[in-house]
């Protein structure tokens, strides 16, 4: 337990000092949260006082949509100067492999969110309240889109059409997710914390079904040819 | 190819003789023109035998057909998931499960489509509209796109191992969040909106007669029907793979005749210096 607990931290912290020096998360997809979150105005008339109302549902839509990206460049690099033999040949246990992974992508999704939450709740007039729903329902969130972005990353890894098959593949199945976190945005932020917990629940379920699920798949996954 | 280690090779070369006394020709078009009979049988139960519903008038003659084409697209997505556990598991694995796998995701695929447009013809007359946000819908469309990811998937893989090993992967771990989506969806519906128009819509299943009959028949014709087609597509993804393996002998001759020729250009040119 101890040593899957090291070797995660292990990739994870290869994966984010990748990150640091090459600042692709940041300076790239931050940026592309930021914007999105922009577009939903034009789309939306900030007049007609729609933007406060929908913003759960337009916030965790523009987490999902930059999810995609940091998900995607987690497994990019992978795929380059064979580093998915290296992984294969490096004797980690695969499931620690999927949980560094996991973890990683946990970190950059963290630091997207926050700079984009902030920005909505300036942009968009929002009255915060309920935070405790909001940190715990956004905390799970991450990690069950962490989760099962690690498995589909790695299913599609090393192919030519891996950023357009990802949004596929991975979208439907992060459905519930995006649904259940929109739903505790919404009762937090309305002020019925009593009707977060069945979302809560959900997204608990999810983050542990594919926390295990990736844990699973990950060795016959990276043993393959 | 890798679908087998040698020490499993045997076994499974016997069972695929197995499925090939079974899926000849002949048997092959017996099926089928069951499959023709049983349709053309639930038409006409369908359609004049039972009478019209009380409430719903002739649009409910739809539902012998949208229940069964629903049935069996769950159905057709359960063998998936099977057969990709039995092809990951060492003991089982053998590439007739993965030819399996993906003639039935495929026609999952087809019958999930029937099952929605069907409903959504069904909705307009019925509900007064196309689409309603029902946890059984919502769910339904997204098992579509679940399984539009896993053949999308399996087209964009060359090598035979590396396809059947991740696409099996990912039937299993996109069968787990099924579920989770049904539950989801349900609760979202059930807490912001109750008593939609959804309920009042739902047929009675306490149906009698002909109305029964027909719906009875409905499931075994289709049934008939899957199979079928489930039979003509995995003989036809078996063709594929024939095809796919002798290009690569092909392609292979080729490379070695163009090996062998540079090979003798450089001995003529290094005789010549």
């Amino acid at each position: 337990m101890r040593r899957l607990a090291a070797e995660a931290l292990l990739v994870a912290g290869k994966d984010l000092r990748i990150e640091m020096r090459s600042r692709v998360v940041l300076n790239q997809v931050l940026p592309f949260g930021g914007l999105v979150l922009l577009l939903f105005a034009f789309a939306l008339d900030p007049d007609r006082g729609l933007l406060p109302r929908v913003a759960p549902g337009l916030f965790w839509t523009a987490v999902l949509l930059a999810a995609l990206l940091a998900i995607s460049r987690s497994f990019a690099i992978e795929s380059a100067h064979g580093a998915r033999d290296g992984l294969r040949l490096s004797t980690l246990d695969p499931a620690a492999v999927f949980f560094g992974k996991a973890l990683g992508i946990v970190t950059e999704l963290l630091a997207l969110e926050i700079p984009l939450a902030v920005g909505m709740f300036v942009f968009y007039d929002l009255e915060g309240q309920g935070w405790g729903i909001l940190l715990l329902s956004s905390l799970l969130a991450t990690i069950g889109l962490a989760c099962a972005g690690a498995v589909y990353g790695a299913l599609a890894g090393g192919l030519d059409v891996r950023e357009t098959l990802l949004p596929l593949l991975l979208l439907p199945v992060v459905a519930p997710v995006m649904l259940a976190a929109t739903r505790a945005w919404e009762a937090a932020l309305g002020g019925a914390t009593a009707d977060a917990w069945p979302w809560i629940q959900v997204m608990t379920v999810f983050a542990v079904l594919y926390a295990a699920l990736g844990a699973l798949v990950y060795g016959p996954l990276l043993e393959e040819t | 190819m890798s679908y087998t280690n040698s020490g499993k090779r045997e076994d499974g070369a016997r069972v695929a003789s197995l499925e090939h006394r079974l899926l000849t020709e002949r048997n092959l078009r017996v099926l089928g023109g069951l499959a023709v009979l049983g349709l053309a049988v639930l038409a006409v139960l369908g359609l004049s035998v039972a009478p019209p519903d009380r409430y719903q008038g002739d649009a409910q003659r739809l539902m012998y057909v949208h229940v069964p084409t629903a049935m069996m697209g769950f159905t057709a997505f359960a063998v998936t998931t099977a057969a990709s556990g039995l092809y990951l598991w060492r003991r089982t694995r053998n590439a007739h499960w993965d030819r399996l796998a993906v003639s039935s995701a495929e026609l999952g695929v087809v019958f999930t489509t029937l099952t929605l447009g069907l409903g959504m013809l069904w909705g307009k007359p019925i509900w007064g509209e196309y689409w309603t946000w029902d946890a059984r819908l919502v769910t339904t469309a997204v098992l579509l796109f679940l399984y539009l990811g896993y053949l999308a998937l399996r087209r964009m893989i060359a090598d035979p191992g590396t396809r059947a090993r991740r696409s099996a992967l990912a039937a299993i771990v996109a069968f787990a969040d099924v579920p989770i989506v049904y539950f989801s969806v349900d609760w979202w519906r059930s807490l912001h909106q109750k008593g939609t128009l959804v309920n009042g819509g739902r047929f009675d299943p306490q149906i009698h007669g002909t109305m029964l009959l027909a719906l009875l028949w409905g499931f075994g014709a289709m049934g008939v029907a899957y199979v079928y087609l489930l039979a003509r597509r995995y003989l036809l993804v078996e063709m594929e793979e024939g095809i796919e393996e002798r290009m690569l002998d092909v392609a292979i001759a080729e490379r070695l005749a163009e090996a062998e020729l540079d090979q003798a250009a450089s001995v003529v040119e290094t005789e010549v210096v």
